[in-house]
């Protein structure tokens, strides 16, 4: 009786074992199958980025190889050295190091401030501006640049940075709401005491607000300075002169300074062009990424509950 | 004091005589004026460039679009409907807009299911989720002019590493770039780059739904594909409007690759709306025609953002 009790427990106990082996058989399957897949992707992403470093490392012939090789032996390093001769690439970015600096500045001032006052300044129909603030992000701004255009011409503004630089000063929508979502979970007591204090508005947002939101503040210096690095149409539309160049409209003119076959110089140069970005990304991907997943998602929150 | 909590002690002394309560009142009245004052007063960089870049620029160029203005100093010709009856028989205008819709049709949709896919992958509590992120997000910053030089030597019929894999896998080479058919599909692909963006969001959407649904639907039997049609994707579907109305209206705007690439070629195949708007406006000083195009892009974005936000009453699932 004992034994087969025993026996029957002992085979109840390997039924079950088995089965929570195939379950972890299971899971362990597609765990790998999961790991491989994101592993191709993560290849296929790269992919292109690696192609562009093989290509800037390849001696002229071997760009025009098929099937192509994976490099030239030995890599051409020099072709940096060619690339950022022949096309002033140091020119340019020093231009877009001091225009990006000048709109960092305004974008974190004006926009800082403007969200202060949103955040924290009462008036009963802050909401209704606020929103206005938002529809403005909405508009395409191709109905915009031809007025600006003809505003900022008859300022003489032309072919300067100021039509790209001015503006920021002005405050952006979309690091104004940025900002105030940050603001707003700033606890209330601080502005209070200070209030008690007898700090006006300017003390409280110099002295308070902007030293509690350095992730903030951080990720709006990040966001303004990708845009403005990457820019295209802006300095197309306001600048003429080469030599004043930023990298994106500089770059873009590159293809014709090469007669658009030295892939390899080519694409030394655009490297050279991606490396701040690929820097600044690697040091603030937290902020950039929290930045975004926030600001978009109580962005529609907030447009549902309006709606 | 604060407002606040002077209306605080407002409320709380109704009961107590005229005489004291009128004087509070009258002090927490001017701190309201006061702070809204403040208000306007800090906003006020905001107003300013509201006139000057947004508010007044859209008035000038719906006038503009009703004028011939070419730029010079010559004052512009009201022409009544002039313009936006000569675009509606202009072929470049009309390829540009048929161009355009068939870019988006193409690639919205397919931005939006692979980097839910992307997202949903990244989610199954994977080692290294970090590295991954990084890895898929990253041609996402590299916007613009970078991309695309990149992408016409990637898509490059000769010597392109794309045609290097088709030939791998025993396909034809294609032209992408400099054949009429393959321009947009090529533009396309090169947008799916750049999933990285829908991608960030999906996954903080996915990490916000409380696991304790999944495992409330477990106890009810529920398979992972019910879970997922029943719980992730009404759960999503806020993101997912999201993501659907910001591409749809970047991908109406898609400037800068056809810019740098193509120039519109080959045969305007990839005259892009915003393409040939710039170029009519600043090649060719057409202010008056292009202001009209801007106004006719406007109203087609405004028209199909309400359609969605609309059309997504029935299907977004809001929690509060």
């Amino acid at each position: 009786m004992a034994v087969q009790a025993r026996s029957r427990s002992k085979m109840q106990a390997e039924t079950t074992y088995t089965v929570r082996d195939t379950t972890l058989w299971r899971k362990r399957v597609s765990k790998t199958l999961i790991y491989v897949l994101l592993i191709v992707l993560a290849l296929v992403f790269l992919a292109p980025l690696l192609w562009m470093l093989s290509t800037a490392l390849k001696t002229e012939g071997d760009v025009s190889l098929f099937p192509p090789i994976i490099a030239s032996n030995p890599p051409q390093w020099y072709n940096f050295v060619t690339a950022l001769i022949k096309v002033p690439i140091p020119q340019y970015m020093l231009n877009t190091v001091a225009y990006c600096a000048a709109t960092i500045i305004g974008d974190l001032l004006s926009s800082s401030l403007i969200a202060y006052a949103f955040a924290h300044v009462r008036f009963r129909y802050r909401e209704v501006v606020f929103i206005l603030v938002l529809a403005t992000m909405m508009i395409p701004y191709q109905v915009l640049i031809i007025p600006q255009f003809l505003l900022f011409r008859s300022l003489g503004w032309i072919d300067t940075y100021l039509p790209l630089i001015v503006p920021t000063y002005f405050g952006s929508p979309f690091l104004i709401f940025l900002l105030r979502q940050s603001f707003r979970m700033l606890p209330r007591e601080y502005i209070e005491a200070a209030k008690l204090d007898g700090a006006n508005h300017l003390t409280i947002w110099w002295r308070i607000i902007l030293p509690l939101s350095k992730p903030a503040l951080a990720a709006v210096a990040i966001f303004s300075f990708m845009y403005h690095w990457n820019d295209l149409i802006g300095p197309l539309i306001y600048l003429n002169t080469n030599e004043e160049y930023p990298i994106s409209l500089g770059l873009s003119q590159y293809t014709a300074a090469l007669g658009g076959t030295q892939w390899n110089l080519l694409m030394a140069a655009s490297l050279v062009a991606l490396i701040p970005c690929i820097l600044v990304f690697f040091f603030s991907q937290r902020y950039i990424v929290q930045g975004i997943a926030v600001a978009r998602v109580t962005t529609n929150e907030r447009e549902n509950a309006n709606a | 004091m604060d407002v606040s909590n002077a209306q605080v002690l407002d409320t709380s002394s109704t009961q107590a005589s005229e005489i004291r309560r009128q004087p509070r009142r009258n002090r927490s009245g001017r701190l309201e004026a006061r702070e809204a004052r403040a208000f306007w007063l800090l906003i006020s960089p905001w107003i300013i460039g509201f006139i000057a870049s947004t508010g007044g620029p859209i008035i000038a160029s719906l006038v503009l679009s009703f004028t011939d203005y070419t730029g010079t100093a010559q004052f512009p010709t009201f022409v009544g409907l002039q313009n936006y009856q000569m675009l509606s028989i202009d072929p470049i205008f009309l390829k540009s807009l048929a161009v355009t819709i068939y870019y988006v049709i193409l690639s919205v949709p397919l931005s939006l299911i692979l980097s839910l896919l992307l997202a949903l992958l990244l989610n199954q509590r994977v080692r290294f989720q970090g590295v991954f992120r990084t890895i898929f997000y990253l041609p996402s910053i590299v916007s613009g002019v970078v991309i695309s030089l990149l992408w016409q030597w990637i898509l490059n019929p000769d010597f392109g590493l794309l045609n290097f894999a088709l030939h791998f896998l025993n396909i034809p080479a294609v032209l992408w770039f400099q054949d009429e058919r393959a321009v947009v599909p090529a533009f396309v692909l090169m947008s799916l780059w750049g999933l990285g963006g829908p991608m960030v969001i999906f996954l903080a959407s996915l990490q916000g739904i409380p696991s304790d649904l999944y495992e409330a639907a477990s106890l009810d039997g529920a398979n992972n594909w019910n879970k997922f049609l029943h719980i992730t994707i009404p759960m999503l579907s806020p993101a997912i409007l999201l993501n659907l109305i910001t591409g749809v209206i970047t991908a109406f705007q898609i400037f800068v690759p056809a810019y740098v690439i193509t120039q519109g070629g080959p045969n305007y195949g990839s005259e892009f709306y915003a393409l040939y708007l710039f170029n009519n406006a600043f090649q060719y000083f057409k202010f008056g025609y292009a202001a009209g195009q801007a106004w006719i892009l406007f109203i087609i974005i405004l028209a199909l953002t309400i359609l969605l936000l609309q059309l997504s009453k029935r299907f977004v699932y809001y929690e509060s």
